[in-house]
């Protein structure tokens, strides 16, 4: 844990959003609101952009979406990596980890087993 | 500091104090890390969701797909109202801080109307689809795209109700320290909720076109 020596006072440990432990303040917010305002428009004009190569769009697309939501846990929930947010970053990362594993398991199992599953001509055929 | 704080705040907080002998943490901690473990458990429920509507985006049945169905400026103006409703719920939340009561209901009403524009989109939206036809009822595709969109946006139904009841204690028991903390609650669960709409605005209308 923290160095005894710093001296953390009352608190060795973070709620996650409020500003009651002096983090982020108005400055906070309105950061994450302009981030966010960017990104937005970001996503919104690469989905249309005629000027950009077309494969690269769906990548373009989630790097903004995950950047954007990497914005709002910092500026509007005031996650951080410090010593006394331990707690709430680590549950973070685990549902982070959860999320990935449904969504990504989930695609590739179904993908597979589409691409595996006899055609149902096929199948017809054989029954007579 | 609130009543319940300095009962089970211990009165020294010694820093050469092992951790583990320091007493429980004060309420406000542990009230907003059980708050984040159930924000977390619901965003793993809109896993689900979205991975659903990825397996089954193509699926459209011979039926209308999303390239033909969504608005974009619709959606821009949706996702500007959530993006600003989460900006005013800040804004309450440092209103809160500093206990005024009159700040308190300004941002809890900014935020409260701009909550339920996205609602009324998104409802005149649905409307529409069912209107030509493309109800959920028409194709896997829009099954899971009524299922997603629509729990999101009965989750925002819901924080409006709690945003409203959350004033009415306000007006009635003042900012008592229990009161704050559903507020803290509350101002965590908006936030969470634009998390999810950005995933459902890149994947579901912007990525309509790429399933």
């Amino acid at each position: 844990m923290s160095d005894p020596r710093q001296g953390h006072g009352e608190t060795h440990d973070h709620a996650p959003g409020g500003a009651q432990t002096g983090r982020g303040g108005i400055r906070a917010y309105l950061a994450g609101l302009g981030f966010a305002i960017v990104l937005t428009l970001a996503s919104f004009w690469v989905a249309d952009a005629q000027s950009v190569w077309r494969p690269a769009v769906p990548v373009l697309l989630a790097a903004l979406a995950i950047g954007q939501m990497g914005v709002h846990v910092v500026f509007f929930f005031h996650i951080s990596s410090g010593p006394d947010d331990t707690n709430n970053f680590l549950a973070l990362a685990f549902g982070i980890f959860v999320v990935g594993l449904i969504i990504f398991g989930s695609m590739l199992i179904m993908t597979n087993l589409n691409a595996n599953m006899t055609p149902m001509e096929h199948m017809v055929q054989t029954r007579h | 500091m609130s009543v319940v704080d300095t009962l089970t705040t211990p009165v020294e907080r010694r820093t050469d104090i092992p951790l583990s002998e320091r007493g429980p943490a004060p309420v406000e901690i542990v009230v907003g890390f059980g708050f984040w473990l159930f924000l977390l458990s619901d965003i793993v429920i809109f896993s689900a969701l979205f991975a659903t509507y990825a397996v089954l985006a193509g699926r459209t049945a011979g039926g209308p797909d999303g390239l033909h169905l969504f608005n974009r400026t619709h959606v821009l103006i949706e996702t500007a109202c959530l993006l600003f409703s989460s900006f005013t719920c800040g804004l309450l939340a440092l209103a809160i801080e500093r206990r005024s009561a009159a700040a308190t209901y300004l941002w809890a009403a900014v935020t409260f109307v701009l909550g339920l524009a996205f609602v009324g989109l998104e409802l005149s939206e649905f409307l529409r689809m069912s209107a030509e036809g493309a109800g959920p009822t028409r194709s896997a595709f829009l099954s899971a795209f009524f299922t997603l969109v629509g729990t999101h946006g009965l989750h925002v139904t819901l924080g409006l109700c709690w945003l409203a009841v959350m004033m009415a204690q306000v007006a009635t028991l003042g900012f008592r320290p229990v009161v704050v903390r559903r507020l803290l609650c509350f101002t965590l669960f908006w936030h969470a909720l634009d998390i999810v709409w950005i995933g459902i605005f890149t994947i579901v209308y912007l990525g309509a076109g790429y399933v």
